[in-house]
């Protein structure tokens, strides 16, 4: 239990001093919102419509664009090794890394996500449901988006082989959690759409080290 | 003659229909090309290669 | 059954004698569904001569699905039980189903164009198969993307399996999202209901479609055995080359990969 909670902290660290990854992607995540009104125009009534699909996209490639960070520089500094070597199971391994990349990306990204609803002009009455779907979604998308890591390492072109292998299964938490937004505002609530979040989040803490820690040991081999 | 040309214009659908029947043959065709080439070129290779190595005993 | 074609040498042997008769067969088969689909087969009250698309669009999606059902068990069997040929499925069979994929796609964007006005429509069928065709693409691109075949080849196995565990989460939502935005028409591909003169050509071509997957196949995992063989001889053969002339001139061995 401490060497899981260890090596939180040492990615944290890592992360918090390196700041440039929060900062990509957050800087990213604003960037691509901001970029919306100008591609679509700026009438209140259209980005209204689309502001939930707008920041969960955003979310959702913002989170893309680190996933490469995740395993690669343990990897060829030989840490990787190392973890494997270890007594603690890769599984676990895995899910602290996961945790880690969540705490400096998927979570800044839900604190975030209230001051760019109002640049979408979201409907107030939604933005529960948009950071509580943020909220629930990205630790699936951190989890996922390990393994697509994972599977990558040592490719030739890691960032695109990870981009066009995890956008198919980043789909279901993209779909839930816009789903969710527009649910919330109308009559039958937001409620079935963030408990499929959350059940794919959950799904995920035992599935998604599973698949990551085979692809690692493959990539070790 | 003038039945055939009713035939081919397809009620009117001819670009679409021919299209899809076009396009699906010459996927699956230029696949099942692409396939048999590559495998006659092994096919050759190998029988190039194959008295050429020392017999192992 | 399948342990008894996993000698490699086996399995040429019995590939070879198959093939000519299962291409003899597909090919009927087709041709038999062609003439179905394209004359016998009446136009729809409704949608007219441009029903005949159908007879492409719906077995190629059955085949797009099925070969990726192909793709994961073949790569199971491999990461679980080492069954030597299973990868050679997998790697084999995933350019066939992306293109059936493809055409689905294809045909699906011209059927719909006549009926509805656009040359895309994200109805439930075709955003599945849409997905369905990134998913190939990613396992293709995996496979390829190593230096090491050997790790491709297993990094590959792993995401199909991944794909598969997903791929009806992913369908799942997909029906969700497309009646979420149900627009005012009812968009079904498919037509209110499947009269049996549309139903036989359909299961023909399908059948036919099953077929030239099956002597694809064969095709390409003959090529890819004969060629993994051709590396291993070449590979031996410089290397009793450089044998000799090391025994003779004392020069440093060719490396070799």
């Amino acid at each position: 239990m401490r060497a899981f909670l260890g090596l939180i902290r040492q990615d944290l660290r890592l992360g918090i001093r390196q700041g440039g990854d929060i900062g990509l992607v957050l800087g990213f995540f604003v960037l691509a919102v901001i970029l919306f009104p100008f591609g679509i125009g700026p009438e209140p009534e259209l980005l209204r419509r689309v502001a939930a699909g707008i920041v969960w996209v955003a979310a959702l490639l913002a989170a893309v664009l680190s996933l490469d960070r995740l395993f690669a520089t343990d990897y060829a500094d030989g840490g990787l090794d190392l973890i494997a070597l270890s007594a603690m199971p890769l599984e676990l391994a895995v899910l602290a890394k996961a945790a880690a990349h969540w705490l400096t990306t998927g979570l800044p990204l839900v604190i975030v996500s209230p001051l760019l609803a109002i640049l979408v002009d979201l409907d107030p009455a939604a933005l529960p449901s948009l950071v509580v779907g943020l909220l629930l979604g990205t630790p699936t998308m951190s989890l996922v988006g390990a393994i697509a890591a994972a599977l990558s390492l040592g490719a030739r072109r890691p960032g695109v082989l990870t981009t066009l292998v995890v956008l198919p299964l980043y789909l279901p938490p993209l779909i839930f959690g816009t789903g969710a937004v527009e649910a919330s505002l109308a009559a039958e609530g937001a409620r079935a759409h963030l408990l499929l979040l959350a059940a794919l989040s959950v799904a995920a803490v035992p599935l998604a080290p599973l698949a990551a820690a085979a692809a690692l040991r493959q990539a070790l081999d | 003659m003038d039945a055939l040309a009713t035939y081919v214009s397809m009620g009117g659908y001819a670009g679409f229909v021919w299209s899809a029947y076009g396009i699906a043959a010459a996927v699956l065709g230029g696949l099942a090309l692409q396939s048999w080439r590559r495998y006659r070129a092994s096919q050759g290779a190998l029988r190039n290669v194959e008295p050429r190595v020392p017999e192992r005993r | 059954m399948l342990s008894h074609l996993a000698n490699p040498a086996r399995f040429m042997r019995i590939s070879g004698v198959a093939l000519p008769w299962l291409g003899g067969v597909s090919l009927v088969v087709l041709v038999l569904g062609l003439f179905w689909s394209l004359i016998l087969a009446p136009p729809d009250y409704q949608q007219g001569e441009s029903v005949r698309i159908m007879f492409i669009h719906v077995p190629s999606a059955w085949m797009a699905l099925s070969v990726y059902l192909f793709v994961a068990v073949a790569s199971a069997v491999a990461l679980i039980w080492r069954h030597p040929l299973a990868e050679i499925a997998a790697q084999s069979a995933a350019p066939i189903g992306a293109a059936f994929t493809f055409v689905c796609l294809a045909t699906g964007s011209l059927w719909g164009r006549p009926m509805w006005g656009t040359w895309w429509v994200w109805d439930a069928r075709l955003t599945s198969v849409l997905v369905l065709f990134f998913l190939y693409l990613g396992y293709i691109a995996l496979v390829n993307a190593f230096d090491d075949a050997s790790r491709g080849g297993r990094a590959g196995s792993l995401l199909a399996l991944v794909g598969i565990v997903n791929l009806p989460i992913i369908k799942f939502s997909v029906d969700w999202w497309n009646t979420l935005h149900q627009p005012a028409s009812v968009l079904r591909l498919g037509g209110p209901t499947i009269d049996v003169t549309m139903l036989a050509p359909l299961l023909v071509m399908a059948l036919g479609f099953t077929l030239l997957f099956g002597w694809l196949l064969l095709v390409r995992m003959r090529t890819a055995l004969t060629e993994r063989r051709l590396r291993a001889l070449r590979i031996y053969g410089e290397a009793a080359a450089g044998n000799a002339s090391e025994a003779s001139s004392g020069a440093a061995r060719p490396a070799w990969r």
